[in-house]
């Protein structure tokens, strides 16, 4: 490329591996053309970290003969932020507060899987309170219910359906509303806790929920308008990235991109917890192991969880929200003030004004935490992308001796150069779009 | 790199023959009541030994084990290729059965799990390190299979010592293991003998040493007085 024909968005520079383009916009042709197609035919493209179309900070290095991909490479790790190492060095409550930041999009299952560990580690996955468990699954529905929404955000803006982006998030949002409510925070709540919830779902916050479970089967009808007719989605999705039942099992995937090939394999159904068996519904499944396959899953899947929410609102009845066992269970009573969620001043009163050993008490509960006998678990659970599975090793200390998350987001990766290589480069877009992956949890 | 477990490396001549010693744990056991160490245990607590439970974590539980368990390893027991050194222990604990296996038979195990008519562990969900500093084989890896056909759970898990971490990759089995054993293998230092392609996954490649190990050293914060430092978690006054 001469110096006037230079193109202000793809710079380039010549290496011992052939001229080396670094690309940030323009036109892909101009690009192109300073190739001379005879000599330079392989083409190695490096598709971020920084991709605005790869949820996060993912890498791909896809090798190109014109617009077909032969060789796709995923690279992960940008996002790795030690969570499991953490966790040794804080107390088994405390490790809720980072297991909810794995995977932010749905904190509440790595919140409820990580506490069904320890539950488990405890013996006392029996004695977790009925309103608790309606709770958490309640929570755990509109948590996979705002995760599809963002991989219907997501995935509409990266194949050209922006106003999809916008209906997404604004219902999202109504969903964030609730947990605000419930928990004080919009997201990383730590909001459920070893033993049960850190605090009780507050009527305000059922309220919102009978009003988001009117407003959302209009908005889902809305998506369908959309989406579901349009020439251009269809072309986009239907075919592309297919990944069949024995190659999912193969590399792992679990979750919408397994059940979209047609096994009805979801861990409420077969390997239930939390009371999952109590609850009618039914698992969403498709037969075209392709993209619009995993969107038909994901519309359904909405609808079941809709479903499994009206139901929690039934059966809620007033109780505790945390174990009895008093060496458990957090000894704070905590409220939700106009600053957040802090202790109670009814608890504050009674610790600091009338009772030494309720003082005492709190002090050991908080600073050291409660022992766990030694051992491991594995607990396994419908996350929104999969099986999420928590490995939790005690040495019967305060602190978990080891903590291993087994991330969907991870695992599906992988399915990546399965799915690309072969296909075109937009095609990659697409086919990674559907993994739905968030590198918050992938990487940990 | 100071790094010296190379993934291309080959396994020492004649190790693995007292490996069944080596997977039983040590005595472990600690003074005082709140774990103190750096500075004296006023809580006059201090002659007080406590022997952790954990240390014969390993030793099989008696039969019958319940569930499905026993027929698991019954069918695993009768096939040919198994032979009766590779099961070291058999551990039922909590409703989860874990089956501790040697290192150089954790590929032909896992293809017996999946591949038999009565046990088809078609999934292979996770596989992870754990370490026991305390212990001689301290790098355990823990594989978690699912059968989805009879709706079955099982965990396997073998132990090697830190100087030699050599493991069977069962990428061939199960190539969801693949980038699974890279995580093992950088945040552990576990080698997995037989892997396509063992490098780094999460820590950049060039990193030295292995994060997840209970000795790796962990850093500390430096406060702007006096050079002063706020230790790492590791070494602050806590309750352990």
């Amino acid at each position: 490329m001469s110096a006037e024909t230079q193109d202000q968005y793809a710079d380039s520079r010549d290496t011992t591996e052939g001229r080396v383009f670094t690309v940030t916009g323009g036109d892909w042709e101009s690009v192109t053309e300073a190739i001379d197609p005879l000599s330079q035919e392989r083409l190695v493209v490096n598709m971020g970290p920084q991709h605005p179309s790869t949820h996060g900070v993912l890498r791909l290095v896809l090798e190109l003969e014109g617009e077909t991909v032969t060789e796709a490479r995923v690279v992960v790790g940008y996002l790795h932020t030690g969570i499991e190492k953490n966790l040794e060095y804080r107390t088994w409550t405390q490790g809720t507060t980072f297991v909810t930041r794995c995977d932010y999009l749905a904190p509440i299952f790595n919140e409820t899987g990580y506490c069904l560990g320890v539950e488990k580690l405890l013996g006392i996955t029996e004695q977790i309170p009925e309103r608790a468990n309606t709770i958490r699954v309640m929570m755990m529905e509109l948590n996979r219910i705002s995760s599809h929404l963002i991989w219907l955000a997501t995935t509409g803006m990266e194949l050209g359906a922006l106003t999809m982006m916008i209906f997404g998030f604004r219902e999202r949002e109504k969903i964030l509303d609730i947990f605000e409510s419930a928990s004080g925070l919009r997201m990383n709540m730590a909001y459920i806790r070893p033993g049960g919830l850190s605090q009780d779902l507050p009527a305000e916050g059922l309220a919102k929920i009978k009003q988001f479970l009117k407003d959302m089967p209009g908005h889902l009808r809305e998506y369908e308008d959309l989406l579901s007719g349009s020439a251009i989605w269809q072309e986009r999705t239907q075919g592309v990235a297919y990944l069949d039942v024995s190659g999912c099992l193969a590399l792992g995937v679990t979750g919408p991109v397994l059940r979209s090939a047609g096994l009805a394999w979801d861990l409420r159904k077969t390997m239930p917890y939390c009371g999952y068996e109590t609850y009618d519904f039914d698992v969403a499944t498709h037969n075209g192991a392709d993209v619009w396959g995993r969107y038909m899953v994901r519309m359904e899947e909405i609808r079941q969880s809709l479903r499994i929410v009206e139901q929690c609102v039934e059966r809620l009845e007033p109780g505790p929200v945390m174990v009895a066992d008093k060496k458990i269970a957090w000894p704070a009573q905590l409220a939700l003030g106009t600053d957040g969620l802090g202790n109670s001043l009814n608890h504050v009163k009674h610790i600091m004004g009338q009772s030494m050993e309720s003082l005492i008490h709190h002090f050991k509960l908080v600073t050291e935490g409660f022992r766990v006998p030694p051992g491991q678990v594995y607990t396994a659970i419908e996350a929104a992308r999969g099986e999420l599975g928590v490995h939790a090793v005690s040495e019967g200390g305060t602190r978990p001796h080891r903590v291993h998350l087994r991330e969907p987001s991870f695992i599906n990766l992988q399915a990546i150069p399965a799915m690309a290589e072969g296909a075109l480069i937009a095609d990659v877009i697409a086919g990674g779009a559907s993994l739905d992956p968030v590198m918050g949890g992938c990487d940990r | 790199m100071t790094d010296k477990s190379q993934p291309n490396e080959s396994r020492p001549p004649g190790e693995p023959a007292e490996l069944s010693e080596r997977v039983q744990p040590q005595e472990s056991s600690q003074k005082g009541l709140f774990g103190v160490s750096g500075t004296g245990d006023t809580s006059g607590f201090g002659g007080l030994v406590r022997h952790t439970t954990a240390a014969s974590a390993l030793v099989s539980t008696p039969r019958p084990f319940g569930e499905y368990f026993d027929e698991v390893v019954d069918i695993l027991n009768e096939h040919d290729e198994i032979s009766e050194e590779t099961i070291k222990a058999v551990v039922v604990d909590r409703g989860e059965l874990t089956i501790h296996v040697a290192p150089d038979a954790i590929r032909d195990i896992c293809r017996v799990m999946r591949d038999d008519e009565s046990l088809r562990f078609e999934l292979c969900n996770s596989v992870s390190g754990v370490d026991y500093p305390d212990r001689d084989t301290r790098l355990h890896v823990v594989y978690h299979l699912t059968s989805m056909t009879y709706r079955r759970r099982v965990r396997l898990e073998v132990a090697v010592t830190a100087e030699d971490p050599h493991v069977d990759s069962v990428t061939s089995v199960y190539p969801t293991a693949d980038w699974q054993e890279r995580e093992t293998y950088d945040m552990f230092g576990v080698v997995f003998d037989g892997h396509p392609n063992l490098t780094r996954i999460l820590m950049p490649d060039d990193w030295s040493g292995h994060p997840q190990r209970k000795d790796y050293p962990l850093g500390g914060i430096p406060v702007e007085y006096k050079g002063a430092e706020i230790p790492p978690p590791n070494e602050r006054r806590a309750y352990k």
